[in-house]
């Protein structure tokens, strides 16, 4: 039972690894990303649709991540370009992405909210569960040792100084978000053709949220950000394990608290009450050259 | 006066023409959506009545996050509130379902602005005394309000008559008077009542010191401290009150509504009302204009799905988004005005 579990655990936090490095690329260049969720369930539309046309999950997730870099650069329109406020645009990609998915279901397929189901052999086994883990790797060391790390972090922390450096901040953003896109999109298709066999209205529940808060609880680092994915996601696999089990006196367990869990913690982390996470200083802030 | 109205009539405008030439590019014709729509929102008395019993609640969440916004705030938690709220007044009127009129009433309206302003009170105080940004905190007392009224809905006061996650029904003397020209849609008091909080709202923010104190910390924090104010302190006071308001939500969902909490009975009001407060400036009155086209936005939506042969209701939600977009994009709208002083003269 405790392997079944360790695995269910490595099973459920993938799309939250590749959805919180997708976050990281974009915040860590000083841009907010609450619009993670809708990136992540385009994403998963996008894998779906295109596995179930290609009838292979590699050109699918491929045009999971091309689903996900499209919204995130109209998300990137609005924010970089027309200087909307980081978290109203947010909001609404999440509206949209929720709205137009069902609505392309019926457009393509004729049913509400629902994309055909795809046959085993066309979803992914395990792969993504792999490349998760070679990404978070891949990321720690692009952050740490390039120099297009070190922009991305500068245009997140002092913008000023990259731009005195001769670096057009609003392109490493540019870069960052779509990057970010193509990540959470990624995180959205190990949803619908890694765990699940399609994709459903709104099928992400709250996910692309969740894997904002494992970022902030690694305090927006990449292996720190992708063992809370492994913790949230643990948390996800006990809730999981123990739907409907009874224990004392024929009562169900209530799963609720399992549930929130991830979010006390990162509301605790946040707060400083256990350790201290803090954001990149030039988050959330619209760049003007001067 | 008009020139301030001028952008989010013209974002709404550009929003809808976004959203329908999406139908059209899925083969509807869009006139024919817009029709639709039309017909669903205010075709009959019913059918307005639902519009205005959607707008009520956007009014209680568009309110508090405008109230939030003045204060330099970022209140995301208007869902987790409003469930609070709801909960709150449902689970007093479940245990105590003896109590009468209009006292019963009354005190779950309270009940529902305390369990809004407690949501509202915990962003508000990390904010001010642990520094932590609200906009997080608020997305995740969302998801922690949700999986408490889950948790009261399925163990604590369980609707023994259902199958459906929600709470015993509360006492006969709790219900609020509906309106009865609006051919059975639920239009209760907490229409007028949501009416009322506007202009309250209105009244404290430009007619009270408090009011003062609070835009002041919204407009700039050290001069506010300057002039011997504790932003900290107004910082706690105005998510307390955009708890409060969004907490009412409960009074026309349980009181004047369902009769009790029902799991996922909002269709998002709370981010909705930030589109909302977005749009109407958050000025209390913008609030109301905008609250009642969102409402009728999402009545209209519903018809959708029977009248139309590709577009579905959640057409309402690329409506909305594409509107707040049109509205928040400040680059678009500063290239407008700059062009503005030209139409002028060509004009004169």
């Amino acid at each position: 039972m405790i392997r079944q579990l360790l695995e269910s655990t490595l099973r459920v936090s993938t799309p939250l690894i590749f959805a919180a490095l997708g976050g990281m690329f974009s915040e860590r260049s000083g841009v907010i990303n609450i619009a993670l969720e809708g990136l992540m369930l385009i994403g998963a539309f996008g894998a779906a649709v295109g596995t179930y046309m290609s009838h292979s999950p590699w050109l699918g997730s491929a045009a999971g991540m091309g689903a996900g870099v499209l919204l995130a650069a109209l998300y990137g329109l609005f924010v970089i370009r027309f200087r909307a406020n980081q978290i109203v645009a947010g909001t609404a990609i999440n509206m949209l992405a929720l709205g137009l998915t069902p609505f392309l279901c019926k457009v393509l397929y004729d049913v509400t909210g629902q994309t055909p189901a795809i046959p085993v052999a066309e979803r992914f086994q395990s792969a993504p569960l792999y490349l998760g883990w070679i990404m978070v790797a891949l990321c720690w060391l692009w952050l740490k040792h390039t120099r297009g790390g070190l922009w991305v972090s500068f245009a997140g922390e002092h913008p000023e100084a990259l731009d005195a450096a001769g670096i057009r901040v609003n392109r490493v953003r540019w870069a960052a978000v779509l990057v970010g896109g193509a990540l959470a999109g990624m995180g959205g298709a190990s949803l619908s053709i890694f765990l699940a066999s399609s994709f459903s209205r709104n099928m992400t529940a709250g996910r692309g949220f969740m894997a904002l808060a494992a970022l902030i609880f690694g305090k927006w680092k990449p292996v720190p950000t992708a063992l809370a994915c492994l913790l949230f996601g643990f948390a996800e696999a006990v809730q999981i394990r123990l739907q409907g089990v009874s224990l004392w006196g024929g009562k169900p367990i209530p799963v609720q608290f399992i549930q929130i869990l991830p979010y006390l913690v990162t509301i605790l982390v946040l707060a400083g009450f256990v350790g201290r996470s803090r954001a990149p200083k030039a988050l959330g802030i619209t760049f003007r050259r001067a | 006066m008009i020139r301030k109205l001028l952008q989010p009539v013209l974002a709404v405008v550009l929003g809808l023409a976004l959203g329908l030439g999406v139908t059209w590019s899925a083969g509807e014709n869009p006139w024919h959506v817009f029709i639709v729509l039309g017909k669903g929102a205010f075709g009959s008395g019913y059918d307005f009545g639902m519009t205005l019993f959607y707008a009520t609640p956007l009014i209680f969440t568009g309110l508090s996050v405008a109230v939030a916004f003045h204060a330099g705030l970022f209140n995301i938690g208007a869902e987790g509130q409003l469930t609070m709220g709801a909960l709150a007044a449902a689970a007093l009127g479940a245990i105590w379902p003896g109590l009468w009129s209009p006292l019963a009433p009354v005190l779950a309206g309270l009940a529902a602005i305390l369990g809004g302003t407690l949501w509202g009170a915990i962003p508000g105080w990390l904010r001010a005394r642990r520094g932590s940004h609200e906009v997080i905190n608020t997305i995740m007392l969302n998801f922690v309000a949700a999986g408490l009224a889950s948790y009261v809905a399925l163990y604590v006061l369980k609707n023994p008559d259902s199958q459906n996650p929600e709470t015993q029904p509360i006492g006969a003397g709790y219900l609020i008077h509906k309106f009865g020209i609006f051919g059975g849609a639920p239009v209760s008091l907490a229409l007028p009542l949501a009416l009322l909080a506007a202009i309250l709202v209105w009244v404290f923010l430009w007619r009270t010191v408090l009011g003062f104190e609070l835009r002041a910390v919204g407009q700039s924090e050290s001069a506010a401290r300057a002039a011997g104010i504790d932003p900290g302190w107004i910082r706690i006071i105005a998510m307390c009150l955009a708890g409060g308001l969004a907490g009412l939500v409960g009074v026309g969902e349980v009181l004047g509504n369902a009769g009790k909490f029902k799991v996922g009975f909002s269709p998002e009001y709370g981010f909705i009302g930030i589109a909302v407060a977005l749009l109407g400036r958050n000025q209390p009155a913008g609030v109301v204009a905008a609250a009642l086209l969102f409402g009728a936005l999402h009545k209209g939506a519903a018809a959708l799905d029977l009248e139309t042969e590709r577009v579905t209701q959640e057409l309402s939600l690329v409506l909305q988004a594409l509107i707040i977009l049109s509205v928040s994009a400040e680059g678009l709208w500063s290239w407008l005005k700059r062009r503005e002083p030209k139409f002028a003269s060509v004009q004169s």
